[in-house]
């Protein structure tokens, strides 16, 4: 089994009374950095790269043991698998059986996982499950804590949901996507997930069957919205604090879902014209169900998907998505072409929410007040894939 | 029979060149993987293909057939072709 060797080691956190402190899970196109932030969240030492030259999709820390960190990676030459660590990064033992699909029978095609683009730790009362998305599109799971991975049969082998995941040519650049796995925090049966594209989708007997959930959102133009092929979420959120409120950044659009409704609203039709409600990440409050933060691309002509006139802001709701303010302080005012994709925006738990992003141009930058004011804390890195946070104590 | 590893799968094998057993290029890889568990899998997919970035060379010659029969005397070389950045 292969180890990845690491060139620092995050010290040991021990001790109850020790004020929990921030870390950032970066991950990129050439490798995965771990970036411990002080209390104060001033200050960040990086711990990495972890799995230099590894395409790296997304690293994440189970919440529920707060040292378990999975990796989805691949390289250029090899196929995809999970690393798993158990000790912080300190040390990376390689999944038993990663996600793949099952062998076809003869004379069928079969599917072949490309790479692992999605890690969600599974609901509280499960401990060691985990689900994956995958491009192109499938779902797997895990029950052992990612060491071993099966495909969820009732999403994957589901001929109508074959048939929307198209191929390549409907896919993102990187290929199609699974992604926005959600376990509703008051029920393990009920699942969400997302498909660029396909659609988004619910699961009320974990993961058996599923429902489309795409109604209210838009398509492009002169498509027809009752095929769920052309739907694009790129990536949608449930609020912590309300889970029957969901957020959605949308290929066309910005949306909100209040549960047990159906229809998307597109909220995002408040925002300025001239910025528009196109983008990949949306992030939501860890306490507050009406705030959420968007990061805008271009998505005009032939849709460049960088900051819309190279100036890059976050725009915040405080209302549920009925109005938005811009959020641009400290970032560059011009000539600052930025991508932000789908998984690296992230926000903290802490009392004032902090707020982090990643660019395609490798720089991570923070912001200790919720998105008033921001500044770099990282550059240089190689183009990031994804940022997450995590507490430990 | 002699296996060449590339430095990506040394990770694995701890060692530029190995021995494994089979009759076949398929039974080679299993025995592969069963001395470096997950080897396989980062070369042949879950369809039994060869990864595109992959190549296989039996005594210099290359090889796109796992069926392909083995002599113990053969050497087998694994060859990572990637371009770009």
């Amino acid at each position: 089994m292969a180890r990845a060797k690491q060139k620092t080691a995050p010290k040991k956190q021990s001790g109850s009374t020790k004020k929990e402190k921030v870390i950032l899970l970066v991950a990129t196109r050439k490798g995965a950095w771990i970036f411990h932030g002080d209390s104060a969240r001033t200050r960040w030492r990086a711990d990495g790269p972890h799995f230099l030259g590894h395409i790296v999709s997304h690293v994440v820390l189970d919440p529920r043991d707060g040292k378990t960190l999975l990796a989805a990676a691949k390289t250029g030459h090899l196929g995809p698998t999970v690393f798993r660590s158990t000790d912080l990064g300190r040390t990376w033992k390689e999944a038993a059986r990663p996600p793949a699909f099952p062998k076809a029978k003869e004379g069928e095609k079969g599917r072949v996982v490309d790479h692992t683009f999605w890690l969600t730790p599974g609901h509280a009362s499960e401990p060691a499950t985990w689900y994956a998305g995958t491009s192109p599109q499938g779902l797997f799971r895990s029950v052992d804590g990612g060491v071993t991975w099966d495909s969820v049969s009732g999403f994957n082998d589901e001929p109508e949901h074959v048939k929307r995941m198209g191929g390549q040519q409907d896919g993102t650049p990187d290929g199609p996507k699974l992604h926005s796995v959600i376990v509703d925090p008051r029920d393990r049966n009920h699942l969400y997930l997302g498909m660029s594209s396909g659609g988004f989708h619910e699961s009320r007997d974990r993961g058996a069957t599923w429902t489309p959930l795409s109604q209210g959102m838009e398509v492009v133009g002169g498509f027809d919205p009752a095929n769920l092929t052309f739907h694009d979420p790129h990536s949608v959120q449930i609020c912590p604090s309300n889970p029957d409120r969901l957020y959605q950044q949308n290929h066309c659009g910005i949306y909100r879902l209040d549960r047990p409704g159906k229809t998307w609203t597109r909220v995002g039709k408040a925002m300025p014209k001239k910025v528009g409600d196109v983008g990949f990440p949306v992030v939501v409050h860890p306490r507050d169900a009406d705030v959420a933060w968007v990061f805008p691309m271009d998505g005009t002509d032939v849709w460049p998907r960088t900051s819309p006139g190279g100036s890059p802001a976050a725009y915040v709701t405080r209302n549920g998505g009925k109005t938005w303010q811009r959020q641009d302080g400290g970032m560059p005012k011009s000539e600052a072409w930025w991508t932000v994709k789908r998984q690296a925006m992230a926000a903290d738990a802490c009392p004032k929410v902090g707020l982090y992003l990643g660019t395609t141009s490798g720089e991570v930058w923070a912001s200790r007040n919720e998105g008033k004011a921001w500044a770099p804390i990282a550059r240089h890195l190689p183009e990031i894939y994804a940022v997450e946070t995590a507490s430990i104590g | 029979m002699k296996v060449h590893i590339p430095s990506p799968l040394v990770s694995y094998t701890q060692a530029r060149e190995v021995d494994a057993r089979g009759a076949t290029l398929s039974e080679v890889l299993v025995d592969l993987d069963r001395q470096f568990p997950g080897f396989r899998f980062r070369v042949i997919d879950e369809q039994d293909n060869m990864r595109p970035h992959v190549r296989f060379f039996v005594n210099g010659e290359q090889v796109f057939d796992l069926a392909r029969a083995l002599a113990p005397s053969d050497e087998i070389q694994l060859v990572q072709a990637l371009s770009g950045g």
